[in-house]
């Protein structure tokens, strides 16, 4: 009763959306004027009814009502409610009504919010909305329907991958796609601006806030995923540019392009073309992202649905919404002047800078991922990987970094660097100072060295722009600017020293047998069986001492094998100290390499993965700090807009009592 | 359902084959003594294809092939040979797909032109930009 209930709410909903694209579109012309009326509260009942599709499915997901064909292949009565939840949308019908509802709430939200633009353009962003959910309706509803029915009812589901029973896994999808499909609302403003040709500082800080919402949740989602795969997989990585997760990166470089050229156009009303460019540019690439990950054409750690036909649909999709968009802008885009000019040194030329950099990266990481699929259409199958990414994506990075020192210090339209020159005196000190440093420890490659180098300048001078201001007059969006570059040259300063420095040691350990790894010295103390709600594990118990007169601190590695379905997995155990993280594993168990210790039964060897990762917390505090940093840029413009609204309101009031 | 069964088989006994593996492939799960070595087969490693993984490296995968094929990078790195020698022989053996960095050959130099061609479009764009401004003096 529930599933049906929700599949009718998607009906309707998709009715709806065609509804909305329909009053839309003829709310521009001017016989239709008056169905645009109708057009923001259709809006609203769409995002609603996919709240209620999506509540329905979390519903039969909690009871685990296994006559539900995807609930009785993804979920199991023997799991933790929280990871039947999570089961609702760790899985391809449900991820892509996660993807339609989120699309849907953000369409609501904004036909309920946002009054600064005028009608037409927001008849024609809302009809856009309407136009690219319709799409993703149908494919739910004619390719991935997550309510069908199961008969005969089996007795028992077949369960979640195990790897993704995880409080991580939980959290980082529906955190990715409020971000993923946030950006939608950046591609309709885009598209509707392009229709009426309103392009200028108002559609700018319209679409402001929406880019920052969306991309705070992506840098969350980024960093959660990262963090995810960094202790659940087992094996000490936080990023291996597998393409899923670059497929979450490329949305996130090109939001972050959109982030700053969105800043230059809504202050100095310069870079139009550029910033609508970049709109469309940032939801493709959330859809080129979920085509590589959902239609299966990838196989990688995380791409878990495999269907070649729903590959074709969302191919179809991309191919109208993205060839659509950019034939729109090609039609349109001489006729939007091009703005105001200014400077190489400048501070919008600095934003140039790192605008036409990102799109480099993002140039780069799309070619790298998406080159092993062309490669193997044409009968090759290559890998790219770490070795290809790292020193190609740094070529563009590493400048950019260098003109996010002085960039924010300089003036609008036009500059010069004698006048800021001073002010970057101690951070090039500091980077010289770094450089030294590494070079005296030695053993540190190029690449973590330029890192360690420039992260240590990069922070210091992230916070000049707050020099010489009354901290408690500074605006919102001015911290939020500063935070959230403090907040890069943190997580680049983490992940070099990751890179630099990190101590792996594969050890096989008697009970009583101490290792040392770094600083630490680790004694394996016992080994015992422990038992969960759906698996069963050897725990390890070590203790551990940082030092010689540290305390002594236990770590609890476990070896899990699920029943359902039958897995094993390593559960790492982690000790945070503020220098750094050690991170330790418990494999199987080995045989005694000369085979005496068997008669004792308690000779056994275990097998350790050890591993002490200097600073590695700082990847994803600064990664947070980023986001930090976004939420109050967010705050700050929201808040100044409302106070403007409140004194536009006060005066029209005050008019209207005198008369006048 | 067959599959599931045989698949179902090989994980119950997986302990046993991973004590077996334990003298086929000794270095696995041991690392080489002198730690010079050790790093140039780590970063070796970490840029070798898992060929029965999914997007992982044999650096970082539990799966017996990706264990064997450690152990013969750590092995040839003991005996002396060059991390780059080793990747060729791999290359030869499995093709160009068990290795991470792609080489320089007819079917993969447009990896390595397009960086080149963005420097290029990037600098011509800059170029343009700034250029072709005309200087505003006040107004």
């Amino acid at each position: 009763m529930i599933a049906e209930l929700g599949l009718a709410a998607l009906w309707l909903a998709a009715a709806l959306a065609a509804l909305q694209l329909l009053a839309g579109a003829l709310g521009l012309t001017a016989r239709g004027a008056t169905l645009g009326e109708a057009v923001r509260p259709v809006a609203i009942a769409q995002g609603l009814l996919a709240l209620l599709a999506f509540a329905c499915l979390i519903y039969v997901f909690s009871v685990t009502d296994l006559s539900v064909k995807l609930v009785a292949l993804n979920s199991h009565s023997m799991k933790p409610l929280v990871f039947k939840i999570a089961g609702a949308w760790g899985n391809h019908e449900g991820s892509m009504l996660l993807w339609v509802t989120v699309m849907g709430m953000a369409g609501a939200f904004v036909a309920l919010v946002e009054r600064r633009l005028p009608e037409r353009t927001m008849l024609a962003t809302l009809a856009g909305q309407a136009f690219v959910s319709l799409g993703f309706y149908a494919f739910l509803l004619l390719a991935s329907n997550p309510f069908e029915r199961l008969s005969p009812v089996p007795a028992e589901g077949n369960g979640l991958n195990p790897l993704l029973q995880d409080l991580g896994l939980a959290f980082h999808p529906p955190t990715l796609y409020l971000g993923y499909v946030g950006l939608s609302i950046a591609f309709s403003f885009a598209i509707g601006a392009l229709i009426t040709r309103e392009v200028g500082p108002t559609f700018a800080k319209a679409m402001r806030p929406w880019v920052l919402g969306a991309w705070i949740f992506l840098t969350v989602g980024i960093a959660a995923g990262s963090y995810w795969a960094y202790y659940e997989l087992g094996w000490g990585g936080w990023w291996f540019w597998d393409p899923v997760e670059n497929a979450s990166l490329m949305p996130w470089l090109a939001a972050t392009a959109l982030l700053h050229s969105c800043s230059v156009l809504a202050s100095r009303d310069a870079l139009r073309s550029w910033t609508v460019m970049l709109g469309v540019v940032a939801f493709s690439m959330s859809m080129i992202g979920t085509f590589l990950v959902r239609s299966g054409i990838l196989t990688s750690v995380h791409a878990f649905a495999v269907d070649p036909q729903r590959g074709t649909f969302i191919l179809g999709l991309l191919a109208i919404y993205i060839g659509g968009a950019l034939t729109l802008f090609g039609l349109r885009a001489s006729t939007v002047a091009e703005g105001e000019r200014f400077a190489l040194v400048s501070r919008e030329g600095a934003l140039v800078v790192n605008n036409v950099m990102l799109s480099a990266i993002l140039g780069i990481v799309l070619f790298g991922t998406l080159y092993p699929l062309v490669a193997e259409a044409m009968g090759a199958k290559v890998s790219v990987g770490p070795p290809y990414f790292n020193p190609m994506s740094a070529l563009f990075a590493l400048p950019m970094l260098v003109v996010l020192a002085v960039g924010p210090l300089l003036r609008w339209r036009r500059d010069k660097f004698a006048r800021v020159g001073r002010n970057l005196v101690i951070p090039a000190m500091l980077v010289v100072a770094a450089g030294i440093a590494l070079v005296l420890i030695g053993g540190v490659s190029l690449l973590p060295f330029l890192g360690l180098a420039l992260a240590v300048g990069l922070g210091w001078a992230s916070v000049l722009p707050l020099k010489g201001r009354n901290l408690r007059r500074t605006p919102l969006p001015i911290w939020g600017m500063v935070v959230a570059h403090f907040g890069i040259a943190v997580a680049l300063f983490g992940m070099s020293s990751e890179s630099a420095f990190s101590i792996e040691k594969l050890v096989a350990v008697k009970i009583g047998e101490v290792t040392q790894v770094g600083p630490w010295g680790i004694k394996l103390d016992t080994v015992e069986p422990v038992a969960g709600p759906n698996w069963t594990a050897l725990e390890a118990r070590l203790l551990v001492r940082y030092g010689t007169d540290g305390r002594v601190t236990r770590m609890l590695p476990q070896s899990r094998s699920f029943w359902a379905p039958v897995q094993q997995t390593s559960e790492s155990a982690l000790l945070t100290r503020w220098n750094g993280q050690l991170y330790a594993v418990l494999g199987g168990e080995a045989p005694s390499v000369d085979g005496k210790d068997e008669v004792n039964g308690s000779g056994n060897r275990w097998q350790l993965r050890l591993w002490w990762k200097p600073f590695v917390p700082l990847i994803w505090v600064g990664a947070l700090l980023v986001a930090l940093g976004g939420a109050l840029a967010l705050l700050g413009h929201v808040l100044n807009d409302w106070r403007r609204r409140v004194v536009r309101g006060k005066i029209a009031y005050r008019r209207e009592r005198q008369g006048r | 359902m067959k599959r599931l069964l045989v698949l179902a088989a090989l994980l119950l006994t997986a302990p046993a084959l991973a004590q077996e593996e334990q003298s086929t492939a000794p270095y696995a799960y041991r690392q080489l003594d002198d730690p010079a070595q050790e790093t140039k087969a780590q970063d070796l490693m970490e840029s070798l294809r898992c060929l029965q993984c999914q997007g992982q490296s044999i650096a970082d995968s539990d799966a017996p092939i990706a264990g064997s094929m450690r152990s013969l990078v750590r092995e040839r790195i003991a005996s002396g040979e060059e991390p780059e020698a080793i990747r060729a022989w791999l290359i030869e053996r499995y093709g160009d797909y068990v290795s991470y960095a792609p080489q320089l050959t007819t079917l993969t130099w447009p990896l390595f032109a397009v960086p080149a061609v963005l420097v290029l479009i990037a600098f011509l764009l800059l170029r343009r930009r700034f250029t072709r401004t005309p200087t505003e003096n006040g107004q």
